[in-house]
């Protein structure tokens, strides 16, 4: 305080403060009562769209700290047609992710080639135990629901390489039935 | 027959503000505070904004286990919250509310609050010599301490009150009293205010209990019920001071269109309200600070505001 405001003037600069901050409304948030209002995109947990993982290992990888646990096993496709060679694909038999350990760095997300991780701002999973914490791909997957859509693009931009495609497929004349029954998608 | 019925109603009523009044001004000490700090309080006991907090509490305090450390004085330990409480009650009885509204009117009121006031401040002294517990004493001895440096500006203030009504009966004083007052037994008031204070060990003055230092002085070891006392001590003799200065200086049930008893409660509600807002502004004082505020500044404004009183009461 400077010396010039004169000894003392600070007692009535405190008991101001105090008063006119009781005027004022209080900052808390009444929080199980009242929902947060979370800003769009919040960071509460990773969700998994279980169709688009490819058990290609780069999330549980990449993780800075371990904590994504995948299991697979190979499953052959058979040729679908004679003389055809046979395929083999992924099967995710087991996906999960212990929060327990994540530190939400979000690596993993930007590490999926396929889309199969997303943020979801869903954040009340406290549990009394932290073994716990440890969330099965069907956990994972009932967060889904929550992720946002994608944020629209720019009014002028060009259309996603997606789109285009379908687009493309739709607007050109149908190629002929195909022969055989579909095995293979 | 009829006095005895009338004094036990009057009993019975003064134990009913006794009980309740505490409660208010500690759910207004929690609503205050908060809000004065951003927050909002208790929500959520009693549905309304928190107005069952205090219930719940004392609910709490009922159920603990009542513990007696192993090497305490168990007597006087078991004791002291009484003795710290029931001071409170006595002075209560004494304390007019409006014209006739009192327990019991006393000829000499002001000298008989004050004396039993000082009282509890045994309680507590007891409380912490019987705890075995080295912080315990080290509050108490605060405490005595801080009693020894406030008693005296406490007492020298009623006495400037008491010289200029020319009485030490409550409602001789509030009778002799006039708006006038207010300018000239100012300085006194404020003595007596802040003597007050620091005499319940209210922050800025609860070096005592002071508990980042020692824990909670006195009352460390105390739990569940006896604790519950010693804190309903606390709230009672808030309630007390802001009575004692509203009829002192403030003219008790005088105000503007009539004289009403409602007059003293909202005087004695404003200086509770007061006292909550000093608590949130100011820090804790330092003991050396403690004593020189006492000896240094409020005795000898006491002294001289004597005085001016007497001055004016030969000049008159």
């Amino acid at each position: 305080m400077s010396r010039s405001s004169g000894r003392g003037s600070g007692l009535f600069k405190g008991l101001g403060i105090t008063l006119s901050t009781m005027t004022r409304r209080s900052i808390t948030q009444q929080y199980p009562d009242v929902k947060p209002e979370l800003p769009p995109r919040s960071r509460g947990v990773i969700a998994l769209l279980e169709e688009n993982c490819t058990s290609c290992m780069l999330c549980a990888r990449e993780c800075p700290d371990w904590c994504i646990y995948i299991d697979s096993h190979k499953e052959v496709i058979p040729a679908p047609e004679e003389g055809g060679r046979e395929r083999s694909r992924n099967v995710l038999d087991r996906f999960a992710i212990d929060f327990s350990l994540c530190m939400y760095c979000g690596i993993c997300i930007d590490v999926c080639p396929f889309d199969a991780l997303f943020w979801s701002p869903e954040f009340e999973y406290a549990e009394f135990d932290i073994r716990n914490m440890t969330h099965e791909k069907d956990r994972l997957g009932q967060w889904m629901h929550t992720v946002p859509a994608p944020p629209a693009l720019d009014a002028h931009a060009a259309e996603s390489k997606e789109l285009q495609a379908v687009r493309k497929k739709a607007e050109s004349p149908p190629v002929a039935p195909p022969t055989t029954d579909g095995t293979s998608e | 027959m009829a006095d005895v019925l009338e004094a036990a109603v009057r009993l019975i009523v003064i134990f009913a503000a006794f009980l309740t009044l505490p409660l208010l001004v500690g759910q207004l000490e929690h609503k205050v505070m908060a809000h004065m700090q951003a927050r909002v309080g208790p929500m959520y006991a009693g549905g309304f904004h928190g107005w069952a907090q205090l219930v719940a509490d004392g609910v709490k305090f009922a159920q603990k286990e009542d513990v007696v450390p192993d090497a305490a004085d168990r007597t006087i330990y078991r004791l002291a919250p009484a003795l710290a409480l029931i001071p409170y009650f006595v002075a209560l009885v004494a304390i007019p509310v409006g014209p006739g509204l009192v327990g019991q009117d006393l000829e000499a009121g002001v000298f008989f609050v004050l004396a039993v006031m000082g009282v509890g401040v045994i309680g507590t002294l007891m409380a912490g010599w019987a705890s075995a517990n080295k912080y315990s004493l080290l509050g108490a001895v605060r405490q005595v301490s801080q009693l020894m440096a406030y008693e005296l500006p406490f007492v020298l203030a009623a006495a400037s009150v008491a010289m200029a009504a020319g009485s030490l009966g409550f409602a001789e004083i509030v009778d002799a009293w006039e708006p006038w007052w207010l300018v000239w037994q100012l300085p006194a008031a404020i003595v007596f205010f802040v003597a007050g204070l620091a005499e319940l060990n209210r922050p800025p003055f609860d070096m005592p209990v002071a508990d980042a230092e020692i824990i909670f002085g006195p009352y460390t070891e105390y739990t569940g019920l006896r604790f519950a006392l010693f804190l309903l001590a606390e709230y009672v003799g808030i309630v007390l001071l802001c009575f004692l200065t509203a009829v002192l200086f403030l003219g008790g049930w005088h105000g503007p269109f009539s004289d009403s008893w409602v007059w003293t409660l909202a005087k004695a509600g404003a200086l509770s309200f007061v006292v909550v807002w000093l608590r949130v502004s100011y820090p804790r004082l330092r003991a050396d600070q403690l004593q020189k505020l006492a000896w240094q500044l409020l005795i000898p404004v006491a002294l001289l505001q004597l005085l001016l009183t007497g001055v004016v009461m030969v000049a008159w």
